[in-house]
Formats: C-alpha cells, sequence, structure tokens
C-alpha cells in the first residue's frame, strides 16, 4: 500500500442556491479543488451523494458530473452511505490511490436539498433510518435522534440547556468561514428558547440541511511536491458500521460505529485521542457531539457534554470541534458533508483557517456518520513537514 | 410505497411476530435470518406478547410526509418484557403523559394513508395497559 496525499481543496458556500444545479455546484468545487492542486485532470472521480434521485430526479451521478466538467471518458461513478456518503468517497479515492491502481484522484460531495419541499425533505433523510420499523412507524430522522437524547438525558441526568454550548461553539466558529450557511453567534438564551421539533431536539440542537459540494483532490505521498499547495498526508481511513435502527443496538447511548472506526484509525496511524489537534465531528444533532466525544476517546460515558460546557471544545481548547462551523452552523450538504469535514481540517493543517485557524495543529481527524451511528468514517490527516 | 410491502410485513405489524435464536435464546424485534449475537442461522418465529414498558420517547412537531395528520404524536422506543426494543407510536393517551418507565401494551393502529384512492396501512401501536383505564375509571 502507497501513502496518500490531499494536494487539492474546494468548496462551494454552503446554501439555499436557487440559481445553481446539482452539477454546477459539484463543478464550482471540482474546478476549485483542481486549480488548488494545479491539475488539469483525474484518473478518476468518485462522487459522494445520498439524495440526488429522491430530491433531484438525477442518478448516474459520476458520469453525469465528469462529463460536464470536462472529465469525459474518465473513471466516475456515485458512492451512496446515507449522511456519510461523503467521506465514504473519500474512502474509495483513498483506496484508489493506496492501493497503486490510480495516481490522481478527484473526491466531490455533492448535495441539492433545496428543490424539495420540506415535508419530503424528511421522508428523503428519513431513508437514512430503517424504512420498514423506523420510518414507516412516523418517525423522521430528528425523531430518531430525540430517542437517543432523551434516553442520554434520562440515563445521565443531563438537560436541553446543557446540550446548548455545543450550537454555541458551532455558530461562533462559523463566523470566521466565508463558506458557512450561518455567519452569525447564537446566545445561549436563544437555544433555551428554540422552537421544539421533535422533544427534546429543538430547532438550534439540529444541524440545517441545505445545498452544498466540496472536493479534493489526491495522489501518491512520493508524488506530492509535484503539484500546488501544501501536501497533507491521509494517515488513517477507516469505516465501521453497526445496525441501521436504534431499537438493535447492543448498547442505544454507545455509537459502536463511531467507537470501531476511531479506533481502527487511531492504529493505523499510531496515535491516541490525545495526539489529536483539531477533529470535526459529526454534530447532524447536539447530542451526536456528545456521544461521538465519548465513542472516540475524548470523554468518559455520560459525560461528552461536559466539555461543551466548560469550554474544552472551543478553539483555544484541548480538543476544539467544528472549528469552521461544523454542521450546525457551517450547514448540513448531507452527501458533502463527509467532505467539507476533511477540507476543513486540511484548511486547520495548512494554517489556512484564517480567523479560526488553532494554534500549531499537526493532527486532525473527520468523523462522518450515516444515519443515527449506522455507519462511521473516520479519517486522521497529518500535516507534512 | 406499494401494497406488496406493506403485505410483507402483515405478521410483524398485527402480530409482532419476531425471531427465536434456538443456540443462544436471544429474542430478536424485527425478525432476522442470522441471530447478531451468535451467527445461528436455525432461527425460529416468536410472537412477542406485545406487553412492555417506555424505554425513550419523543414528541414529534414537525412530521414527514404522509404523517401530518397525527401531529403532534409521540413515538417512543418501546423495551418488550421479553428484552428487545420497538420503535412505534404512543396513542390513546395525551403527549405530556409519556415517561420513561411507563408500562405500554401493543394495539392496531392506522399508520398512515395514501390519499383519497391509496391503500390505508395498519399497525402497532402502544397503549397504557387497559387495566389501567379501568382503575382509572373506579377511582
Ligand atoms: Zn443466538
Amino acid at each position: 500500500m502507497r501513502d496518500v496525499s490531499i494536494i487539492g481543496i474546494g468548496q462551494t458556500k454552503v446554501g439555499e442556491h436557487w440559481e445553481k444545479s446539482l452539477r454546477d455546484l459539484a463543478i464550482e468545487s471540482l474546478w476549485a479543488a483542481m486549480a488548488d492542486a494545479g491539475v488539469e485532470e483525474a484518473d478518476v472521480l468518485y462522487v459522494g451523494n445520498m439524495l440526488g434521485g429522491q430530491f433531484v430526479g438525477q442518478e448516474h451521478l459520476g458520469t453525469l458530473i465528469a462529463d460536464f466538467a470536462g472529465l469525459r471518458g474518465t473513471e466516475a461513478f456515485r458512492i451512496e452511505a446515507a449522511c456519510c456518503s461523503g467521506a465514504a468517497a473519500l474512502r474509495q479515492g483513498y483506496l484508489a490511490v493506496a492501493s497503486g491502481l490510480h495516481d490522481i484522484v478527484a473526491v466531490t460531495g455533492v448535495e441539492k436539498i433545496t428543490d424539495a419541499l420540506g415535508c419530503i425533505t424528511a421522508v428523503g433523510l428519513a431513508m437514512a433510518a430503517d424504512g420498514d420499523y423506523e420510518a414507516s412507524q412516523g418517525l423522521s430522522l430528528v425523531a430518531v435522534h430525540a430517542l437517543l437524547m432523551r434516553r442520554y438525558m434520562h440515563e445521565y441526568g443531563a438537560t436541553n440547556a446543557d446540550f446548548a454550548m455545543f450550537a454555541v461553539n458551532a455558530h461562533r466558529n462559523a463566523v470566521g468561514n466565508p463558506y458557512a450557511m450561518f455567519r452569525r453567534p447564537i446566545s445561549k438564551d436563544a437555544f433555551e428558547k428554540a422552537r421544539m421539533v421533535a422533544d427534546p431536539i429543538n430547532l438550534l440542537d439540529s444541524a440545517p440541511v441545505a445545498d452544498g459540494a466540496a472536493t479534493l483532490v489526491l495522489c501518491p505521498a512520493e508524488r506530492a511536491r509535484e503539484f500546488n499547495g501544501q501536501p497533507i498526508r491521509v494517515a488513517a481511513s477507516a469505516v465501521a458500521t453497526d445496525s441501521i435502527a436504534l431499537h438493535d443496538r447492543r448498547d442505544l447511548l454507545f455509537l459502536e460505529s463511531a467507537y470501531l472506526s476511531a479506533q481502527r484509525a487511531y492504529q493505523q496511524a499510531r496515535v491516541s485521542p490525545d495526539d489529536i489537534d483539531v477533529f470535526e465531528l459529526h454534530d447532524a444533532f447536539t447530542v451526536m457531539s456528545a456521544l461521538s466525544l465519548e465513542a472516540c476517546g475524548f470523554a468518559k460515558r455520560g459525560e461528552g457534554f461536559k466539555l461543551a460546557q466548560n469550554g474544552d471544545i472551543s478553539l483555544e481548547g484541548p480538543i476544539p470541534i467544528c472549528t469552521m462551523g461544523g454542521l450546525k452552523a457551517r450547514g448540513n450538504p448531507v452527501g458533502a458533508t463527509g467532505v467539507y469535514q476533511v477540507v476543513e481540517v486540511v484548511e486547520q493543517l495548512r494554517g489556512q483557517a484564517g480567523p479560526n485557524q488553532v494554534k500549531g495543529p499537526r493532527l486532525g481527524m473527520a468523523q462522518n456518520i450515516g444515519g443515527s451511528g449506522g455507519t462511521a468514517i473516520t479519517h486522521i490527516l497529518e500535516a507534512m513537514d | 410505497m406499494d401494497m406488496p410491502r406493506h403485505w410483507r410485513l402483515n405478521e410483524q405489524r398485527y402480530n409482532l411476530v419476531g425471531t427465536e435464536c434456538p443456540a443462544c435464546g436471544a429474542k430478536l424485534f424485527p425478525p432476522r435470518p442470522i441471530c447478531p449475537d451468535c451467527n445461528c442461522k436455525e432461527v425460529q418465529p416468536f410472537r412477542f406478547s406485545g406487553q412492555g414498558e417506555v424505554y425513550s420517547y419523543s414528541t414529534v412537531f414537525q412530521a414527514p410526509s404522509g404523517y401530518e395528520e397525527f401531529v403532534p404524536y409521540t413515538v417512543a422506543l418501546v423495551r418488550l418484557k421479553e428484552g428487545p426494543l420497538v420503535t412505534a407510536q404512543l396513542t390513546d393517551m395525551d403527549n405530556d403523559e409519556a415517561r420513561v418507565g411507563m408500562k405500554v401494551e401493543m394495539v392496531t393502529r392506522k399508520l398512515r394513508e395514501y390519499g383519497e384512492d391509496g391503500v390505508i396501512v395498519y399497525g402497532y401501536k402502544f397503549r397504557k395497559p387497559v387495566a389501567d383505564y379501568l382503575e382509572t375509571e373506579v377511582d
């Protein structure tokens, strides 16, 4: 296996892009990443996307995007793993380069949400859960996570307000990210007064789904210096699964997929949680931030929410999370989110995170989660000297 | 969703039929072709009693398309007496009555309709045990 480097990044602003189609967004980010790397062609294009078929009525996305981006003839196809489709596409890109089969691989995550109506959006997102035994009972993906959060609060004695600082931290960080959807801070008070969506999850517990695309360009580490920019090494790439439905989990309040993929990543990179300088976690709902911190070894069980309260997760803290706004405030372009997370870790490791720059990070981790924890994909990146 | 898809789930939706593992004794709902605990493939159908208690719950204010007529409604993870959790709506009670640990029993109710000419889908929901209602009336 060969070492793999990221040599180019590109992203669109996350939000409601009425004037741009799915293919427009994908091409904008793909061209930005290729320009960043200084490459004119790619051997392969992998597209991470969850809902193109449902929301835009378009499948066959690899070919569509390759064709319209000027890469006709290139090997290209779409990869789907619900909300972690983006990281799944990166995983495939990593394997393609590491295996020695391909040299220049583009990985694009793209989602076009806002063409669909709100109630239809909920149906589409609920497809990340078990259709026969969760969604058919009237559960949205929000309701699935509400069941998690209620039980968490019940077992650990936490209140809704105890989760506020996850959202406050994300919004504070989004102010400094020009690509973020909500570039404004929110107060703890606003969080506590937010409207309930599925009790105990309120509007500010949940990340807004929106349109967006992000792209990474990969190459073998030994060739990384041939291209523009500052290459970042992929120190680990790992995927793990659990049951898709909450009711089938061995332990409801432990994200086994997140645990397993993080452990595999730590082993591959030969590092421990203490070595991680920035962590882009999957804060689709505030309770998921707490559970991810616990599963990945940053907090004991039942204590993940306390890291938000004492400031440990801020840019100056020991484990900064959501450094560019996270899903909560950068926005959650579902199938693209995993690629955005890695783009942001690259910005941090390159020292290009502007006002949000964490001081001298060497190792960054990104973890993208599908559904309520059915799949978790963890990547660890390392700055190269 | 079409007719056959719902028809295939009749045993689960009306009778709460899951599987039992003869090797390790695990009782599973929904049914599976292989035991996730010991990988035994000789699993047998098992009909659950429908008795259980609320393990977690949430009142939904923004419903997915097809469920708007019930809003607000309460969904729950119910811990069945025999062991597994099942995801279902709570019914025949006020939304603010739901509590973790509350005893419930399965009933058959309308899950949703598919428009004027479409099918009406029925399935399991959970309510407070009828014995509790009778007690309340006597008081
Ligand atoms: Zn068994």
